[in-house]
């Protein structure tokens, strides 16, 4: 394994290139002999498979820009015009439109890796922050994609979420009309919409070099949380982490050519079949799936103005994890109490989601509220709390004790 | 076992809630309408050319008086996967339609039959005329009407519906709101003028006045005339008319997963070879 060796360029011309523009040695560097940690799972497989959804999303989504109208009166055809008339536009379009939900799969999961695993502590902590920022530009491109169809639920999600601005004091009002460009949503808001996600994609590639830039500063961090300390911790990024990402990869697609051949429309609503119609609100006005758990979270609150601190709040906390986590163990494996929090915290998150998706009222809103409570009781008080009271188990001494030497079941008691 | 313990907590409060809000629903909304079974449903499901061109056949003679399909043209009538018809068919149907061209070189538009690249022309000019006609109601256009219906599924139904593919709710609703209506609505429910009682129709009162009835389109393939058969085949219709490509996408959709799980595999094992030596280094 040769973990630091330096790219040495054999031909005349990569010689040449090499002294011009060291390209080679720097891919060489970070993806070839990158050494990374032996005992990744495969929960680690989520870095690689975003970057390949974020590579396939600006493909079907340049096409797909060929051929749709922004244009209140004509996107709503367009789109159908590309399902029916543009050569395998259906698959363009279902690619894109479920592609964007298995992205959230993707990040979800990683994010979910990155708190199970402690990733986001010391001195990892401007590459979790790159990758909250990374989550809040999905989460605003997500919300402009889904508006370009111009249906009912684009039409209403992008009146919904834009009137949020108008909680602001005094200056609500004018933000909001600002953003629509008019005063209401209209074909100005349809268009910088438009403009926007086609914009913020490569915004969002621009941070995911950022990220992978500060990754390759501090290393991976691994299961154990105990970081790579000799050479044999670690293996060469290819061919081991190459192959590994390459096949999970493939399992992905699997699960997303299930969504898009087989159920395309599983994840939508068919509310947003029927052009936007601003004279008629629907029954219901849902999110996407993704946006469910702060969706509930906004509702919850009885105020407004703080509904939207509450929401903002639920993802930009994310980004202080690294201080408010104080325990100095990483990985939840050693932190028997911790994990058992977290796991409540992750399935508290589902059960929002659940609850964004019903309608605000009963029952709903009074479980919203104790599962909102939950969630910014984990963040500020329990987690801070943990890394001070906490007794965590033993840390492998190395990564390859972890793995070479297994501790036998009375070494456990240690 | 306090990571269990936890688990079973958050479980029993997820099952409440979802109980709790059952009940809610449960008040409000219409009767679910029942899954029927499809041709073109599951993996392999293909679209049935005869029930679509019986289905059209009801579009014609029945919905196309007050429904527009502004996004269908002619030439889809023969397009592979759809009813089949031949060219010189649909040409044919084209040629029964009277459509607007125009400007000609005195600047007036014109009527003239109907060719393959056409639309279908709607029955009213524009909405306002058709809510003139109707008495205020506003008849849905139906081009992709089978896709923007649906019914709720619920919890934990939904999570089984990715697993069975199922995604006839817009038929299945089309065909329900066709076979829904009762002449008695019943006692107690007070039904305002010019609706009608329909037990799938969210809210029941249905303006749309009850539009197939036994016998109605003569169909010559020996299918039974009924409204329930009626009811089948035009939402199979509208089905095609809202999903077009979908026999396409399902023969690509397996061929793709062929050629995944192979290349999956040959990933797997070859990451397994890989990864030999790391995970049982050479004893030294």
């Amino acid at each position: 394994m040769s973990a630091h060796s330096i790219y040495k360029p054999q031909s005349s011309l990569m010689q040449w290139l090499e002294r011009r523009l060291p390209i080679a040695s720097l891919v060489y560097s970070s993806f070839i002999v990158y050494p990374t940690p032996r005992n990744l799972n495969y929960w680690w497989t989520f870095g690689g498979i975003l970057t390949f959804m974020l590579g396939a999303q600006v493909v079907t989504g340049i096409v797909l820009a060929m051929h749709y109208t922004p244009h209140v009166d004509f996107a709503f055809n367009s789109v159908e015009s590309i399902m029916r008339d543009v050569n395998y536009g259906w698959l363009l379009r279902y690619l894109h439109a479920n592609g964007a939900s298995f992205f959230f799969v993707a990040v979800y999961a990683h994010i979910v890796r990155g708190m199970y695993y402690g990733s986001y502590k010391d001195p990892r902590e401007v590459l979790w922050i790159l990758g909250v920022i990374l989550f809040l530009l999905m989460v605003v491109t997500g919300f402009m994609g889904y508006v370009l169809p111009w249906g009912q639920m684009s039409f209403w999600a992008a009146t919904v979420i834009t009137n949020l601005f108008s909680a602001i004091p005094w200056v609500g009002d004018p933000i909001v009309s600002w953003l629509w460009g008019g005063y209401a949503v209209g074909n100005p808001t349809l268009n910088r919409f438009y403009s926007l996600h086609y914009l913020l994609p490569f915004v969002i590639a621009g941070v995911v070099v950022l990220h992978i830039w500060a990754l390759h500063m501090v290393g991976q961090n691994n299961p154990t949380g105990v970081e790579a300390k000799a050479e044999k911790d670690t293996v060469a990024f290819t061919p081991y982490a190459t192959i590994k990402d390459a096949f999970f990869i493939g399992v992905f697609c699997l699960f997303l050519a299930w969504f898009v051949f087989y159920i395309p429309n599983y994840l939508g609503h068919s509310d947003n079949y029927i052009p936007a119609n601003p004279g008629q609100t629907p029954t219901h006005i849902v999110p996407e799936w993704y946006y469910l758990p702060f969706y509930a979270i906004l509702r919850a609150i009885p105020s407004k103005l703080l509904g939207v601190i509450a929401l903002l709040a639920s993802i930009v906390l994310l980004a202080f994890l690294p201080w408010l986590d104080t325990s100095r163990v990483r990985s939840a494996k050693y932190r028997p109490l911790y994990r058992q929090f977290l796991i409540v915290f992750f399935l508290v998150v589902i059960g929002l989601g659940y609850l964004g998706s019903r309608p605000p009222e009963g029952g709903y809103v009074i479980a919203a509220r104790i599962l909102t409570a939950y969630y910014f009781v984990f963040l500020l008080i329990i987690l801070p709390l943990l890394g001070l009271f906490e007794t965590t188990k033993p840390l492998p001494n190395s990564i390859s004790e972890s793995v070479l030497a297994p501790p036998q079941p009375s070494a456990a008691k240690v | 076992m306090n990571v269990h313990r936890s688990i079973v907590l958050a479980v029993a409060l997820a099952v409440s809630l979802s109980v709790l809000g059952m009940r809610v629903a449960l008040a409000q909304e219409a009767e679910a309408p029942p899954r029927l079974s499809w041709s073109f449903h599951g993996p392999f499901g293909t679209y049935d050319q005869a029930q679509l061109q019986r289905g059209f056949k009801v579009y014609r003679e029945v919905c196309s008086t007050c429904h527009s399909i502004k996004l269908l043209a002619f030439r889809n009538l023969a397009d592979p996967g759809g009813p089949d018809f031949t060219e010189a068919q649909a040409a044919t149907v084209a040629a029964s339609f009277q459509v607007t061209d125009g400007p000609n070189d005195k600047g007036e538009m014109f009527q003239r039959p109907g060719k393959l690249a056409d639309y279908f022309p709607p029955p009213f000019p524009n909405d306002q005329a058709a809510r003139a006609a109707l008495g205020g109601g506003l008849p849905p256009d139906m081009s992709v009407l089978a896709k923007a219906r649906s019914h709720e599924a619920g919890f934990p139904r939904f999570i089984f519906d990715a697993f069975t593919q199922y995604q006839e709710a817009g038929p299945d609703y089309i065909h329900a709101i066709l076979t829904g209506y009762e002449e008695q609505p019943p006692a107690g429910f007070a039904l305002s003028p010019g609706t009608q009682y329909d037990k799938y129709f969210p809210g029941h009162a249905i303006a749309m006045p009850k539009p197939l009835s036994d016998g109605q389109v003569e169909y010559t393939d020996g299918t039974p005339a009924t409204v329930d058969q009626y009811a089948k085949d035009i939402s199979a219709f509208l089905m095609w008319a809202a999903e077009p490509k979908l026999d396409e996408r399902k023969r690509l959709g397996f061929q793709v997963f062929v050629y995944l799980i192979v290349l999956t595999g040959l990933l797997y094992f070859t990451k397994r070879r890989v990864w030999h030596d790391v995970h049982h280094p050479a004893v030294s």
